[in-house]
């Protein structure tokens, strides 16, 4: 991990009409760091990440991601992110490897490198037998797990993910984890949102959100020495009282 | 290109996974043209008739057994009652009365004008209109007899006359079957390609996965591109299989350059499938774009042309017939396939479309958004 | 019941909360019935027609007027030889051209007959024939006035009487064939594609394990769809009434009761298929799809079934449209009482119980 900031995110503003989404958000991502993103249901994460990813534009702010302005060169950092939104985004009634397929080849990669990659990632996942699968027909856990995997295939410099381990049991989200730590160990920056406080221990640092605007960014250890609280789950309750 | 290419064959293996949607998309259209096409026609078959012969004279029976004679009328039943007579036409069991009068015989034979009265089912007027003209030429007939018989009687005039002579130019049998079965066709191939293309967009904003192309590199106009080329080739395919079943089984005449006809198909199919994905990129939910499509084409249809003449219709609708793409196919799959007609006669009908084509797809794209 | 109440309301929230499809779905008996009223006419009128007049003189030129005069024709362009009639019937325009022969009227004068050709684009074979009709009638019209013939002894004159539509009409037909085509669909469409929606997006699972019966739930989601379906049916009324003169000679107690009856048993069929299909898209296909072009075709709104091959009159028996419009028509036109349509009715009933029968077997054998 680096002090390189790879987003850089100045006064961001968000309006849907008088409802204040996203309010004077500030803060910068450092290179490789996993990045927690915290808050509660409607604090206005979804919003901010979505805007990360030129999904969606800011009302006001100025924003950076992966050296590109976001206003200009959208479609240049489409090239260099990934994304998992909170909606499952893999085709049901497509196999694993036409997803695959299809998504690597938008991104530009060749045939070759597609199945060379496939091969590697099915072989580390030890999942050869769900290459011709309909994801449809798998179980929750696996697809959350196969769709960051995709998320991650064409190797972004940032991957953004949206409540990534929605729903799942403790042991899959787990799993989802070590992905995380993987990703994370081969150079990825991690942008990640969650409403689970105890996932937020595994980020290198961590920021919360409260009805819009950023409370507080540190590291875990530095919010509990902070708020002189033993877990990350009083500091949240801590910083949601005080609003 | 490549980009392109990898969103056709997705779609293409998502079209033919779907095994509930298949059947519905190959099969569906050519069984309805097969039953529909027969359903197309004002030929009268049958006009059931009720008689009230007040007169029971052999001139009356001479005047039933001329329309029993007639290939159009079916002497269902007759009758002296007037109120029974129109008991039959109130309940729909008969088409026509024919009223024969007390004293018919003796009129007709003391040399004066006699009159008999035909009551006429006109609810549909079109086939009123018909029984009306039937029964006229089964009575002229019967006083042609009676004059020819009686030339001694009536004074023999010096008469004008004028020789009209028909000639029906490409349809001679009048078979109003190939006429109707392009028609129908174009219908089939227009609802199954423009309802697919719309419902395709939307559908992936309302199952999420928009999100995930959202974020990628991806360029409009190779989604749009995409997301049109499979269901065109669809659409194409259909047209070329309705026109060989129709071949087969109808014996359409195909007197035109096919190059012509499929040309123009293609940029028909531009337009329609262009429409149904710009209303995709704006609405949010596949039930909005059905009831959107739907709305416009029922609309287009009925105004296209394929029942009654456009030439018939009020100038504001031929005006409105300008933006249905409806009309211009309608009309010109008839031309080229019945009449032969060649590029050179259809050619402002094709600049139109293709304008028509590049306007539709450049707001499409224009339209479909990255960015919420 | 408090429960089920609520889930009505939101039913009705959800369909009046988008303007888009709101506007579409009253939009469109409107504009369906104006479609059928001033667009879609089986009268021939304007029909362009083109001259090949080779004699030129007084008399052909008087038959010209008389043709280009009535209502029916356009005088669109004179041709000069044979070869310009192909061309003109293949640019599509001209429909009918009329040829004289030469030396017209000094043949009629001298010989008592002359010669007219009369030659059709026949693509169109009703446009054609109906023409064709025409203009020989305005020939024989003319011819007679010439004759200045009086009627001759010894001939039949029939008066003719068009019973139900003196003035010979097309809203008796279009009206109820409207009617029955805007209730068939929307009324299919809506609940099939509703139903399906929920179960496309995964919260029909939540519906089931609420509190509310299976049957319920159903009954909810088609309510609102009687509601608006019924205002279609009554906005058709009023306007065939206001704008065309359709009148409601019968009991319009009775003429609703039956539009309710017909609406619900499209409502049962979009049940029916919805049991069917899993996606919005297969409901959409089969309830529109499926039924748009039979509704039109084989319900005897445009064509006479009477004149259809037998297989086809068969298939229209099980057109439920087919016995809507006879209803309606008797109902409108002739004012007959329930006594001349309780067979339909019946028709119609039994149709509808086999549509909820099939559906509740469908619906238990998913649950299960």
């Amino acid at each position: 991990m680096t002090n390189k900031p790879i987003i850089k995110v100045e006064n961001l503003v968000k309006k849907f009409g008088n409802f204040v989404a996203n309010d004077h958000l500030n803060f910068e991502v450092y290179e490789g760091e996993i990045f927690g993103f915290l808050g509660a249901n409607g604090a206005g994460k979804t919003t901010a990440i979505r805007i990360l990813c030129g999904l969606s534009t800011p009302t006001s702010g100025n924003l950076n991601v992966a050296g590109f302005d976001i206003y200009k060169q959208t479609e240049l950092i489409k090239r260099n992110i990934g994304y998992m939104s909170q909606k499952f985004s893999l085709y049901e009634n497509l196999t694993l490897k036409e997803n695959i397929r299809f998504y690597a080849g938008i991104y530009g990669l060749s045939s070759k490198e597609i199945n060379k990659r496939m091969d590697n990632l099915l072989e580390t996942l030890k999942i050869g037998d769900l290459r011709d699968k309909l994801i449809g027909s798998l179980p929750l856990g696996w697809k959350q797990k196969l769709a960051f995997s995709v998320a991650i295939f064409h190797r972004p410099r940032i991957v953004f993910l949206d409540e990534p381990t929605g729903g799942v049991d403790p042991i899959t989200r787990r799993q989802f984890w070590d992905l995380i730590y993987q990703a994370a160990n081969d150079g990825i920056t991690i942008f990640v949102t969650t409403h689970y406080m105890d996932e937020a221990e595994y980020c290198d640092r961590v920021s919360i959100m409260v009805d819009g605007r950023i409370e507080a960014l540190d590291t875990p250890a530095g919010l509990k020495k902070t708020y002189k609280v033993s877990n990350m789950d009083e500091v949240f309750l801590k910083l949601a009282r005080a609003s | 290109m490549r980009t392109i290419g990898i969103i056709i064959r997705k779609e293409f293996i998502q079209i033919f996974r779907d095994k509930t949607m298949l059947p519905i998309i190959i099969v569906m259209p050519f069984v309805q043209l097969l039953v529909l096409v027969f359903a197309a026609t004002f030929e009268m078959k049958q006009i059931n008739m009720v008689i009230v012969d007040q007169d029971q004279s052999a001139s009356s029976r001479r005047l039933i057994s001329k329309f029993e004679g007639s290939p159009f009328f079916t002497i269902d039943g007759s009758t002296f009652s007037d109120e029974q007579a129109n008991d039959e036409l109130l309940a729909g069991r008969s088409d026509i009365i024919l009223k024969i009068p007390n004293g018919f015989e003796k009129n007709l034979v003391s040399g004066e004008v006699s009159d008999v009265q035909l009551l006429v089912n006109a609810i549909n007027a079109t086939v009123a209109g018909l029984t009306n003209a039937y029964s006229n030429y089964v009575i002229a007939d019967f006083n042609k007899q009676m004059i020819s018989e009686n030339v001694n009687i009536i004074q023999p005039v010096k008469l004008k006359s004028v020789d009209v002579t028909y000639s029906y130019w490409y349809n001679p049998e009048l078979n109003y079957k190939i006429y109707m079965l392009p028609g129908i066709l174009v219908i089939l191939i227009t609802i199954i390609g423009a309802f697919l293309a719309a419902l395709n967009i939307v559908r992936e904003k309302e199952m999420g996965t928009i999100e995930q192309i959202n974020v990628t590199p991806v360029q409009k106009f190779q989604f749009i591109t995409g997301k049109l080329v499979p269901f065109w080739i669809i659409a194409m395919f259909e047209l070329g299989f309705g026109l060989t079943l129709g071949k087969i089984i109808f014996d359409i005449p195909i007197v035109g350059n096919l190059g012509v006809l499929f040309g123009f198909a293609g940029v028909y199919l531009l337009v329609a499938l262009g429409l149904g994905l710009l209303v995709s990129t704006m609405a949010s939910t596949q039930q909005q774009v059905m009831f959107i499509i739907f709305f416009f084409l029922l609309t287009f249809i009925m105004m296209s042309g394929i029942f009654t003449p456009v030439e018939s219709m009020p100038d504001w609708a031929q005006k409105v017939n300008i933006i249905n793409p409806f009309a211009y196919f309608m009309r010109v799959i008839r031309m080229v396939l019945l009449k032969g007609s060649g590029f050179r006669d259809i050619s402002r009908e094709f600049f139109s479309l293709l304008i028509y084509a590049a306007i539709i797809l450049s707001l499409a794209v224009w339209r479909y958004r990255k960015t919420a | 019941m408090k429960q089920f109440l609520g889930f009505i309301k939101k039913e009705f929230y959800h369909i009046f909360r988008d303007p888009r499809t709101l506007l579409v779905l009253f939009g469109i008996p409107v504009a369906q019935l104006l479609i059928f009223g001033y667009v879609v006419t089986t009268e021939v009128k304007n029909i362009s027609v083109a001259i090949l007049d080779r004699s030129k003189d007084d008399v052909t030129r008087e038959i010209t007027q008389k043709i280009i005069e009535s209502d029916y024709f356009t005088l669109t362009q004179n041709l000069q030889s044979d070869t310009q009639i192909e061309e003109v019937f293949k640019t599509g325009n001209i429909k009918e051209v009329i040829v004289f022969e030469p030396n017209f009227a000094q043949k009629l004068g001298r010989d008592g007959t002359a010669q007219i050709q009369l030659i059709a684009d026949a693509s169109d074979a009703n446009t054609a024939n109906l023409i064709v009709n025409y203009t020989s009638a305005i020939i024989s019209d003319y011819v007679q006035k010439q004759n200045k013939l009086q009627l001759m002894p010894m001939q039949i004159k029939p008066e003719v009487r068009m019973v139900f539509n003196e003035s010979l009409q097309s809203v008796y037909m279009f009206v109820p064939g409207t009617m029955a085509l805007i209730l068939m669909l929307v009324s299919a469409m809506m609940t099939s594609i509703s139903i399906a929606r929920e179960k496309e997006l995964g919260t029909m699972e939540v519906l089931l394990v609420s509190p509310l019966k299976p049957a319920q739930i159903i009954i909810g989601k088609v309510i609102p769809y009687v509601a608006l379906a019924f205002i279609n049916a009554v906005t058709i009324i009023v306007l065939g009434n206001l704008i065309f003169g359709m009148p409601v000679n019968g009991s319009l107690t009775l003429l609703l009761a039956e539009s309710l009856l017909f609406i619900s048993l499209a409502l049962s069929l979009g049940i029916l298929i919805s049991t069917i299909a899993k996606t919005q898209q297969v409901a959409m296909f089969i309830s529109l799809f499926a039924l748009m072009l039979p509704t039109i075709m084989l319900s005897g709104f445009i064509f006479p079934i009477e004149n259809m091959p037998v297989v086809l009159q068969m298939i229209s028996h099980i057109m439920p449209p087919k016995y809507f419009i006879i209803i309606i028509k008797n109902i409108m036109i002739k004012g007959t009482g329930f006594g001349f349509v309780w067979k339909e009715t019946l028709v119609l009933i039994a149709m509808m119980m086999v549509f909820i029968l099939l559906s509740v077997k469908k619906f238990k054998i998913r649950l299960q």
